[in-house]
């Protein structure tokens, strides 16, 4: 075979294999020359473009969240502060043996064994160096017993937090709010860089309404990082703005009297400044504790809140309609005057009912007997229901609901909370729309009778009667309620205040008809016959008011109502409005007890003492 | 007198032969060129990790010492005369299989892989083959005319597949194209028909896609990344994207020894193995880089030299292979770390922080050294 026969031929050999090395060298440097221009390629050519990437990798920009603003009452008492709380903070890392460190935390009383299980979960799922909150909110015994052994616990430190408090709980709870975590649903309407530090937000009443004030302005620390996100230097601090403090109108003396009159009911009480809308008091009962809430609730404690039966989370004053029974009076009384369907010296006849003509129905009066031949001073003082079921029919319900419409009746007062509901004004345009079988959509005659005492369709929230009972006390003028006074600057100390609103007034009256409805309800505190004369009695000032007693359900033409057979749910609503002083109103109340069964015994005793506190100081 | 290749000569023989550093150089088989490339390559080897493995200096002794052990190797190659070094290569080329076979059976699993055997210390069988593979090639070529023949073609073909095919099983794929490399360096210097070598380029394109079937998930997934980075920013991405930022942001002049961040802050995975390069190229630049490769180059560039004027086939072939195959170490690494290629799991030679591929390296330079320092009593 000829290739077998080959020798090897050393000479040529050598010249192939330097001609092959000569190849290799080629290719040795025409790679190397590729590597080079890689390296020109992203040093020099896409130098700018990395640096910024590689700055973007280790600076982190940290928000520094800031300080919540103070809500004030009206003389400067804080009603919501934020109050550091001390917790026991854990750093993983810096724990030589998490195991023992965490039997000995159990053993010392300083961590439930209950929470044991969470924490090593928290502990797991945490980087090395992220602290965990072994502890929220110690007690001076806990701080001390942690303190005597702190050398023991390497990687253990007390940390102060600030938290948001409410000195006065739940007196306060439904006018404040309260603070919680951000929520997906918060994220949507919070600018998020102004949000991305802090924790907490407004959830609702005054804290949610004037979040946007008492926020502040966030900060911010340019901070250098490595990959796992640890801090390693801060290179640029840029400092947080507190939030301004909020003054409300509110008067604590009234909202407390007030409170203290509705512990243990189901109710609510509006005050409100006559003269310029301001809320003086503003209480819902039950409360929930706003403390408790802003510090985060369990989800079993926060469902047995929504589920009690009493809803302590439902803010009666603001979202709580009911029929406003004989508190309507004078204002029906007034729309009988303006519309010349009665004067002050109209007599009407009371035995006791009342029926229309060729109608066998009997509309009954609330005094069996009957009030006998009643004017319009009587009826008031009296609270007639007959002479009420007279005038209204002779009003008609069009012309009655749009005059209860100009106090604000049936639709928002504007406060500046949100969440208001609108009570409900009926009108038989009204009646059609709101019912669908065609049977139900005629207004019935009766239904204007009732409607004279406050009762069918009729709703208002506390908040409107308030403000109604305060048109009443300004005779017409009408200002927006409000429950913010001005703000004042945290540093400064510098205050603002907010100038009132004006509504549109009642209608103009002729002189003496405002006069003459406000001496009835005078009567019915400091009258003879008055039927809340008993509160009256003793003031160091003169006032007027009109008590109400709204049914609840319906009782039968001929059943006689018995309160002790009736369930205490289904009794009647008490209510009660009033104003002082009588020359110069300061003051104007609505109070509305669910089920209290007699305004005038039950609602007006708390209406009285809302007074005397806020009138015991001079203006 | 031996005459180099091309009539030139790097360096002025006789006065280094006269002084005392040469005389002690040839006395222990050494080769100065060699020696003063390598140690430049080690002492930014020193630099880098010292940088990369946060300032700790317990971690650089421990590269010191593994330094010292494959100097150790290299000392002891040197000694070994080419003739000695060709006879034992069919030796050594058995051992590396019945090793590679041992790791099939009972080989320890690092890193998903498993390429570890402990025999007292524990190490890769696959890094004997990547000398002990190019050494049997040119012990059969030694003697056989060339280029070589068909049927010995045949040969080279079966002593290259059985340990590359036990290799890529581990699945180790950076060094079995490696040692592939090494095997196809020596048949090119031996002077492969062009012919031969155009069908292989031709089968190798066509056999692509059916590379791609049988590849492994991960490694699929590595040539996807290359291709488009971004499109896995956190997962396989991830390393190419970082370590084109440190080499990008490093500039012409870099961020300073120590002044890292994406080192430092640990931005950059696999900073002080496979990834080393980036941290030269963000902490030395443009020029620390260049650097580098110019260290890497005086290395090839030697080794090729002891190649050209190295006495017999053997000797030849083998000082041609190992040289082109270091600088394939060098390429693969440095277009990998670039975004060049896939990342393939090839560390830095000399550079990356770890003992057994270091001590085959050395080993290497060790066989340089000999074929250069032997070869007047061989060949005169």
């Amino acid at each position: 075979m000829a290739r077998a026969l080959r020798i090897k031929d050393h000479w040529r050999e050598q010249q192939l294999f330097t001609g092959r090395l000569l190849v290799a060298i080629l290719f040795v440097l025409g790679l190397t020359g590729l590597v080079v221009a890689r390296l020109v390629q992203l040093q020099v050519g896409k130098y700018e473009y990395y640096s910024v990437q590689s700055s973007g990798n280790r600076i982190r920009v940290e928000p520094v969240p800031p300080i919540r603003g103070l809500i004030l009452d009206r003389n400067g008492k804080v009603l919501a502060e934020n109050t550091p709380s001390y917790q026991l903070e854990m750093t993983p890392e810096q724990v030589p043996d998490m195991a023992d460190t965490l039997t000995r935390l159990v053993a010392s009383g300083i961590l439930p064994e209950g929470d044991l299980p969470e924490l090593k979960e928290m502990v797991a799922s945490r980087r090395a160096f992220d602290t965990v909150v072994v502890a929220e909110r110690l007690t001076d015994e806990e701080l001390a017993a942690f303190a005597v052994r702190r050398p023991h616990f390497p990687g253990l430190e007390i940390r102060a937090r600030l938290g948001r408090s409410y000195p006065y709980g739940t007196a306060a709870a439904h006018l404040l709010g309260y603070v919680g975590g951000i929520s997906a649903d918060d994220k949507k309407t919070l600018d998020p860089a102004e949000y991305a530090g802090t924790t907490h937000v407004g959830k609702i009443s005054v804290e949610r309404s004037f979040e946007a004030r008492l926020h502040g302005t966030s900060g911010h620390e340019d901070v250098v990082v490595n990959v796992h996100g640890r801090k390693m230097q801060v290179l640029d601090r840029i400092r947080s703005l507190p939030g301004q403090d909020v003054i409300l109108t509110i008067d604590m003396d009234a909202q407390l009297a007030a409170n203290q009159g509705l512990q243990g009911k189901r109710g609510a009480a509006v005050a409100i400044d006559p003269r310029n809308g301001e809320v003086l008091a503003f209480v819902s009962t039950p409360a929930y504790d706003p403390n408790a809430l802003s510090a985060g609730l369990s989800r079993r404690a926060y469902l047995a809140l929504q589920e009690d039966l009493d809803q302590p989370m439902f803010n009666r004053a603001l979202r709580g309609q009911y029929p406003p029974g004989s508190t309507i009076k004078p204002m029906v009384a007034l729309a009988a005057l303006h519309y010349g369907v009665a004067t002050s010296e109209r007599r009407v006849g009371c035995r006791g009912a009342f029926s229309l003509p060729g109608s066998s129905h009997r509309f009954r009066d609330w005094k069996p007997e009957g009030h006998g031949s009643v004017d319009l001073y009587n009826a008031i003082e009296q609270s007639c229901d007959v002479y009420f079921y007279t005038v209204a029919r002779e009003l008609g319900i069009d012309r009655l609901g749009s005059f209860l419409e100009s106090f604000g009746l049936g639709s928002v007062t504007g406060i500046d909370i949100g969440g208001e509901k609108t009570g409900l004004v009926p009108s038989v345009a009204w009646k059609k729309k709101a019912f669908r079988r065609p049977g139900e959509q005629v207004w019935f005659p009766g239904e204007t009778v009732i409607a004279g005492i406050g009762q069918g369709y009729l709703l208002v929230t506390p908040l409107q009667l308030a403000h109604a009972a305060a048109t009443i006390a300004a005779k017409g003028q009408r200002f927006q309620p409000t429950l913010f006074r001005g703000t004042r600057n945290g540093a400064t100390g510098t205050i603002e205040y907010e100038a009132p609103r004006p509504l549109p007034p009642v209608p103009d009256q002729e002189p003496g008809q405002w006069d003459a409805i406000i001496e009835g309800m005078h009567g019915v505190l400091q009258g003879p016959r008055g039927t809340a004369r008993a509160v009256g009695l003793n003031a160091p000032y003169q006032m007027a008011g009109k008590s109400g007693t709204a049914q609840v359900f319906t009782i039968g033409q001929k059943e006689k109502y018995n309160a002790k057979d009736v369930a205490e749910r289904r009794r009647d609503h008490a209510l009660f409005i009033a104003f002082a002083p009588l020359e110069a109103p300061r003051i104007a109340v609505a109070v509305v007890i669910e089920n209290g069964e007699s305004g005038s015994k039950v609602a007006a005793p708390i209406a009285r003492a809302v007074m005397d506190a806020y009138l015991k100081n001079p203006s | 007198m031996n005459t180099p290749a091309f009539g030139i000569s790097l360096e002025p023989r006789s006065r280094v032969e006269r002084g005392l550093l040469g005389r002690a150089l040839r006395f222990l088989h050494l080769d100065g060129w060699l020696l003063v490339g390598i140690g430049g390559v080690l002492l930014i080897s020193l630099l880098a990790l010292y940088s990369a493995e946060g300032q700790q200096l317990t971690e650089l002794l421990d590269q010191v010492a593994r330094m010292l052990v494959a100097f150790g190797a290299l000392l002891f190659m040197a000694q070994i005369s080419p003739n000695w070094l060709r006879r034992g290569s069919p030796l050594i080329y058995a051992l590396g299989i019945v090793l590679l076979v041992m790791v099939m059976a009972t080989g320890d699993i690092g890193k998903g892989a498993q390429r570890w055997l402990d025999l007292g210390v524990r190490f890769q069988p696959s890094e004997i083959m990547k000398l002990g593979l190019p050494m049997t090639l040119c012990w059969l070529l030694h003697d056989r005319p060339l280029p070589p023949s068909f049927g010995v073609l045949v040969v080279v073909v079966v002593l290259l597949v059985v340990p590359v095919g036990l290799i890529a099983e581990q699945p180790d794929l950076g060094t079995a194209i490696l040692i592939v490399l090494s095997g196809a360096v020596v048949i090119f210097l031996a002077g492969l028909g062009w012919k031969y070598i155009a069908a292989v380029g031709a089968l190798t394109g066509a056999a692509m896609p059916a590379l791609w079937l049988v590849m492994h998930d991960y490694q699929r997934k590595r040539v996807l990344t290359l291709l488009d980075p971004e499109s896995d920013p956190l997962g396989a991405g991830y390393h190419i994207i970082q370590s084109k930022i440190a080499i990008g942001s490093g500039g012409i002049f870099g961020k300073g020894w120590l002044n890292g961040t994406q080192v430092q802050l640990e931005f950059l995975p696999e900073r002080h193995t496979d990834f080393i390069f980036a941290v030269i190229g963000e902490e030395f630049g443009l020029l620390g880089a260049l650097a580098l490769l110019l260290l890497y180059l005086l290395i090839i560039g030697r080794g090729l030299y002891i190649a050209a004027g190295a006495p017999d086939t053997f000797s030849r072939l083998l000082a041609g292979s190992l040289s082109v195959t270091f600088f394939f170490y060098v390429f693969v690494n440095t277009a990998m770390v670039m975004g060049m290629i896939p990342v393939v799991g090839v560390p830095l030679p000399l550079v990356s922080a770890g003992g057994t591929s270091m001590v085959t390296l050395m080993a290497g330079f060790g066989i340089l050294m000999s074929i250069q320092t032997h070869r007047k009593l061989v060949a005169r």
